[in-house]
């Protein structure tokens, strides 16, 4: 097992499992927004693209669905990278 | 709903992008009603069908949802039409549930949710072939099993399953709904495990999905070339939006013309006839003549939407409109801008968030529409030296491209600061599915373009109509003495108006003439062109009226006046049929009051900027 990060800290190429969804502060229904459209603990992630303007946001695919998000929302959910077995691109970002 | 004589209504639900919208259309075809929900500015589309028993159903087209706790004004309306609580709408006697077969193990979650209702339902797994395509096989009978309701397979787009689908339908409305009130909602994470769990039963093999959608991304979204293939394509759209129009702005002009050369021949001369022709047709025409624009436009937006690439436009887009406040989402409605406000103002019911709407809503009449060409072309014709700068670029078109560039950067800085004061508060996030590319539907394309002009025709055309009879009166009565010695204009009470304005547009440069052409230019602004010929009693078809009015301007204007003249029609809301609009899309007055304000107020001071530091460096 890798160490835990936020899935906003993560870059294309890299997958992760999601480990935990946090609530946002302040009240909003973010985290189960996330939870409808297939985000949930367990659930293996894979970010795809980002954006052109300081890479934020970015493209995650969860299930057979691309989600586009912003980072500081993806700060919610923390995720334990996987290393993936496909060769070149994806890259390990902790240990 | 419980006589079986009445018709029942059955809705279709489903996720956004599992291809409802194409099923309803393949269902129900050119028999759609298009209307409003009361109350709300969401869309209702309904359509009568006769079932093979005979029986007639009302189908409902629902905004697509993710889920029954509603993040929108278009969810809400989802969720309380299903829980029979919506104005307008019976609650449905069954649910049609649309799920993407590539999509499976995401839309099953909110298929599960939806049965908790207790609504007899019948799920369409459609996108089979593209599943199939990409190496998803499916076993539906296991699927029907484990959900206990009727699943079909279709391809909306080929109108496969489409009779296997309506053939449930009448036993679903028999099925009496088995709980008026949904079941205890079970938690959202208890229905995705389920739903799991029910994917990895019923799906045979993965496939390889969005194949063709990641390698069409790896370049689309690419850091780099992204934003130049953006680029391209809209730059590509607009000069499309300007040469394919041509043509037909020309036709329709010419069948206006006409048009009122027979009313000429059939009517004697006096008020009727002059109510028809320079009242209604030449006002009405002037509007009308951009229908083109406006269509050629909304072709490119519906196949950008259909096809998937504007929510990666509003992906690349994002990072800018946030640092004003906005969100990508905002794009779309400001693009459509650059053609009339109108339809940008209509399409901002995308937004969810109602600050964000409002926002939106406020600097969409900062884009430059097509309506201000006629305006900035004649003047920039008159004062614009024409020679080159650098050697490659024209002083004329680096003087439009300018006015352009002031209104989108007035646009972002208005809303940055509206965002920080009248409607300041949390902003909504961007959260968007990106679904995978498809090829336009000719069916989905031509419905679309249908819909929208045809929206635009209603909210438009009446707004249009009243104001160009309104402004006719002005302009026609009272009418000049027997000894008049200056245009009838002068007489009328548009010309009493134009010159107590006078008083008021001195301070900016303007002069009498330019204030009483303002007037009837808040019928649109183009026509404060035709205003102009008129005060200058300048006789001729539009473009020789044009031609002459540029030596007439030369030798009437100082340069400053026509600069302010210029900032002016930047920042000017003259348009009635846009402010009307807004006033019915934010349905209240006094945000449309406050547009109307502030950008009056900005364009006082713009002109009056411009005029006085045109002034100061000219030394005139």
């Amino acid at each position: 097992m890798s160490e835990p990060v936020t899935l906003g800290a993560m870059s294309p190429g890299q997958r992760a499992r999601i480990v935990e969804i946090a609530a946002e502060a302040g009240g909003s229904d973010l985290h189960l927004r996330l939870y409808e459209m297939g985000f949930d603990e367990g659930v293996e992630v894979e970010i795809l693209h980002r954006g052109p303007i300081g890479g934020d946001p970015i493209a995650v695919q969860v299930g057979g669905m691309v989600v586009a998000m912003r980072r500081r929302d993806a700060a919610l959910v923390t995720v334990s990278p996987v290393v993936a077995p496909l060769a070149g691109g994806a890259r390990e970002a902790a240990e | 709903m419980s006589a079986a004589s009445l018709t029942a209504t059955v809705a279709v639900v489903g996720n956004p992008n599992a291809g409802k919208t194409s099923l309803f259309n393949a269902l129900t075809g050119a028999r759609q009603k298009v209307g409003n929900y009361p109350g709300v500015t969401v869309e209702r589309k309904a359509a009568r069908l006769t079932l093979t028993d005979g029986r007639t159903v009302d189908l409902v087209d629902l905004p697509g949802a993710y889920s029954l706790n509603p993040r929108s004004p278009d969810e809400e309306v989802t969720r309380r039409v299903l829980l029979g609580a919506q104005a307008g709408e019976g609650r449905p006697a069954a649910m049609v549930c649309v799920v993407d077969a590539t999509n499976l193990r995401n839309h099953l979650r909110f298929v599960l949710e939806l049965k908790q209702l207790g609504l007899p339902m019948v799920v369409a797994l459609n996108m089979i072939d593209l599943a199939e395509r990409d190496g998803i096989r499916i076993d539906a009978s296991r699927l029907q099993e484990l959900l206990g309701v009727p699943v079909v397979t279709t391809v909306a787009v080929r109108r496969r399953g489409l009779d296997a689908l309506l053939a449930e339908l009448p036993g679903l409305i028999d099925t009496a709904a088995a709980t008026a009130e949904p079941a205890v909602k079970a938690d959202v994470r208890a229905l995705n495990a389920q739903a799991r769990a029910i994917a990895g039963q019923v799906l045979v093999s993965e496939g390889q999905g969005r194949k063709v959608t990641r390698a069409v991304d790896a370049a689309v979204l690419h850091p780099v070339a992204g934003p130049v293939i953006l680029a391209a394509i809209l730059f590509f759209m607009f000069q499309a939006v300007f040469a394919w129009a041509e043509a037909p702005m020309t036709w329709i002009e010419d069948g206006f013309a006409a048009l009122a050369e027979w009313m000429a021949s059939v009517l004697p001369d006096g008020l009727l006839l002059s109510l028809i022709n320079d009242g209604i047709i030449n006002g009405v025409g002037s509007v009308i003549v951009f229908l083109p624009q406006i269509l050629i436009l909304f072709f490119f937006i519906i196949l950008l939407e259909q096809s998937g690439y504007m929510t990666r436009a509003a992906f690349m887009m994002d990072r800018l409109m946030a640092k004003v406040g906005l969100n990508g989402r905002a794009f779309i409605p400001l693009l459509s801008s650059f053609a009339c406000a109108i339809p940008g103002i209509m399409a901002t019911r995308t937004i969810d968030n109602p600050r964000d709407r409002l926002t939106t809503m406020m600097i969409a009449p900062l884009m430059t529409c097509s309506a201000r060409l006629p305006v900035y072309t004649v003047i920039i014709a008159a004062f614009i030296p024409d020679r080159a700068v650098g050697g490659v670029f024209g002083l004329q078109g680096l003087v439009m491209f300018g006015l352009y560039v002031t209104g989108v950067l007035s646009a972002l800085l208005v809303a940055w600061v509206l965002r920080r004061s009248v409607t300041k508060g949390a902003s909504q996030t961007f959260l968007i599915e990106m679904p995978k590319y498809q090829l336009p539907v000719v069916r989905d394309v031509v419905l679309g373009l249908w819909q929208r002009a045809l929206a635009f025709l209603k909210r438009a055309g009446t707004i249009i109509f009243a104001t160009t009879v309104v402004l006719w009166v002005l302009a026609s009565f009272p009418a000049p003495p027997e000894n008049a010695d200056k245009p009838a204009i002068e007489y009328s009470l548009v010309g009493r108006i134009g010159g107590a304005l006078e008083t008021v547009l001195k301070p900016i440069g303007f002069n009498r003439d330019i204030a009483i052409a303002l007037v009837p230019g808040m019928a649109a602004r183009e026509v404060a062109v035709s205003a102009l010929g008129m005060m200058y009693s300048l006789e001729g078809d539009e473009d020789q009226v044009a031609m002459s009015l540029v030596d007439r301007l030369r030798s009437a204007w100082p340069l400053p006046t026509a600069l302010a003249f210029l900032a002016w029609f930047v920042f000017a809301p003259q348009c009635f049929a846009t402010l009307a609009v807004v006033r019915r899309e934010t349905n209240s007055w006094k945000w449309m009051g406050f547009m109307m304000a502030y950008l009056f107020g900005l364009a006082y001071i713009a002109a009056g900027a411009t005029y006085w530091i045109s002034r100061a460096i000219l030394g005139v």
